[in-house]
């Protein structure tokens, strides 16, 4: 079903090159071993899985396999049960019926394999930019030294570099959105789960987040599964989209041509957007 | 600086004013005739410095506040994490503790004279207590009120219940906390002066009382003002101590006394752009919001 990880990254980011202006691709540079070294992708699978917490159930029956290294979208109208896929996937709620396996082991809680990047700030307040990114190094017992290093690289590769020390409340909400994604990524998960990341942003600062992700995931092998209510975005990003209906997963598409800006006007791109469309009922 | 002056100026007036009141005997409803005047009083205070139990009763007030109100702030802390965060021990402390809470502390001084065997422990013991229940209940509150995606970012990066305590909810809590701290350090002199009063030897309150009982006005007022001054410097020091540790909470821009905004220093250094005026960076800033 889904597109080889191996040539994903690679044909992308020439699209993303070619088709962005100067000011959004940022300098890499400053890319070091630390921030590319590449991670096996994980795959994700649900099994006749019922999403939700106890007494509102959210999802019904969903089958989906997400495999090693793809990016996954997933649209629906709000309130449909996005946020709930993904925080089960996180392990943060668990399935009310059915099962989900991660590689085929049963999934039981939340574990720094799969990284979550919230919508709304979930950076901590008083740590600065660099000390939030450093969390997840030093949940994971990595020197000091060693993980300031590696945040202060991460930090540059999301074009932060010189803004390390400030205090996320001293920063847009653009940058902070940035600092989250160099803190889910900063601890090497297999798997990084998005709940609309981009969504509190305007149309602009939207734009140069998607390429940035892009630019940023290239090396990192790792599985991506993007909630997001905005078509467009959806269809940019993934492999796939997963179509989320009232009560349930209504389809999973795949593709043509993803992360290719030149792709808008695309035939099979076109067509698949307004089956999209119709399907969300707008 | 006109800040101080005014705060100065503050103090000055009311001393004014008591010295007009008692050197001029004024009896309207309020008598002031037999009031000890501001020189009285200063020439007691300058009397009692040089003599050697002021500094031993301002050393044991001292000793037995910080002890009881640093013992106040780890259990209450440690306590309010404890039921804000478990259930079970909010079944099991919650009851005893909101029984014990109404009870003013210096009603427990039989208790503190049953319980220890020196007065000296007794009087840690109320004042731990009166500072115990601020601390307690501001910090369950804002354990309580924290914002669950810090804590659900944390467990998604791996971490488990003692990184989440150490990262989430301590720091986290620490606005609140101080909240408790600084009311805790108030009440706790309340009660330390009280209980000195009661069973002390030595001691601020201890002292007044003496002086009261011999009618030595003036040095009353000395261990008033005495108390007023600790009691002051110690809550400055609560307050300065939340304050820097608290620096991360997000601030108007008014707020007087705040740091300057300094623009400019954190943006790449821009060699075209007139950033040198504040005024002259603020575009800068915009730009570089726009950019993300």
């Amino acid at each position: 079903m889904s597109t080889s990880s191996d040539t994903v990254p690679n044909s992308s980011s020439e699209a993303v090159r070619k088709n962005t202006t100067a000011e959004t691709v940022r300098d890499t540079t400053s890319e070091s071993d630390v921030t590319a070294t590449p991670v096996r992708g994980t795959r994700l699978t649900l099994s006749g899985a019922f999403l939700g917490r106890p007494g509102a159930p959210a999802l019904d029956e969903v089958d989906l396999d997400i495999a090693p290294g793809e990016i996954l979208t997933v649209v629906g109208p709000s309130g449909c049960g996005k946020s709930t896929l993904l925080r089960t996937l996180a392990g943060l709620l668990s399935p009310l019926a059915g099962e989900i396996t991660q590689d085929g082991q049963p999934l039981t809680g939340p574990s720094a394999d799969r990284a979550l990047v919230f919508q709304e700030d979930a950076l901590l307040p008083w740590r600065s930019l660099r000390g939030n990114v450093e969390l997840p190094l030093a949940i994971r017992g990595v020197p000091r030294a060693e993980r300031r290093e590696q945040a202060q690289a991460w930090l540059e590769r999301v074009g932060l570099g010189t803004q390390a020390r400030q205090l996320p409340h001293r920063v847009s909400g653009g940058q902070r959105q940035r600092v989250q994604l160099a803190r889910a990524l900063a601890g090497r998960p297999r798997a990084v789960l998005m709940d609309e990341p981009f969504g509190a942003l305007d149309a602009q600062t939207r734009a140069g987040m998607q390429d940035l992700l892009v630019e940023v995931l290239q090396g990192t092998g790792a599985t991506v599964v993007f909630v997001t209510h905005d078509v467009d975005e959806a269809l940019f990003l993934g492999d796939r989209v997963a179509l989320l209906g009232a009560g349930g997963l209504v389809a999973v598409r795949d593709i043509p041509r993803p992360r290719d800006r030149g792709a808008r006007d695309d035939q099979a791109r076109v067509a698949l957007r307004r089956d999209v469309l119709t399907s969300l009922g707008t | 600086m006109s800040r101080y002056a005014l705060r100065v100026l503050s103090l000055a007036a009311a001393l004014g004013l008591w010295q007009t009141l008692t050197s001029l005997h004024v009896d309207l409803w309020l008598r002031f005739s037999q009031f000890p005047t501001v020189t009285d009083v200063a020439r007691a205070f300058a009397a009692r410095l040089s003599g050697p139990d002021y500094w031993t009763d301002l050393t044991d007030s001292l000793t037995r506040i910080l002890s009881g109100f640093l013992l106040a702030a780890v259990l209450g802390v440690a306590t309010g994490v404890l039921v804000a965060r478990s259930r079970l021990a909010e079944d099991l402390l919650g009851p005893v503790l909101e029984v014990i809470r109404p009870i003013p502390a210096i009603a427990l001084v039989p208790v503190a004279i049953l319980l220890f065997p020196s007065n000296e422990q007794g009087i840690v013991f109320i004042t731990c207590t009166a500072a115990f229940f601020p601390v307690l209940v501001s910090t369950r509150h804002a354990v309580r009120a924290l914002t669950p995606v810090w804590e659900e970012a944390v467990r998604t990066m791996g971490g488990g219940r003692w990184r989440i305590l150490g990262s989430v909810v301590l720091p986290g809590a620490l606005p609140g906390v101080f909240g408790g701290l600084s009311v805790g350090i108030g009440v706790s002199w309340i009660c330390v002066i009280s209980a000195e009063m009661i069973s002390g030897q030595y001691g601020v309150g201890y002292r007044t009382w003496q002086d009261y009982t011999v009618v030595d006005y003036p040095g009353v007022f000395v261990g008033m003002v005495t108390i007023g001054v600790l009691g002051w410097l110690t809550s400055t020091a609560v307050e300065l101590l939340g304050r820097r540790l608290t620096r991360w909470l997000p601030r108007t821009a008014y707020v007087p006394g705040a740091r300057p905004p300094r623009p400019a220093r954190s943006v790449k250094p821009a060699p075209a752009a007139p950033a040198t005026t504040p005024g002259g960076s603020r575009p800068e800033e915009a730009r570089d919001e726009h950019l993300v």
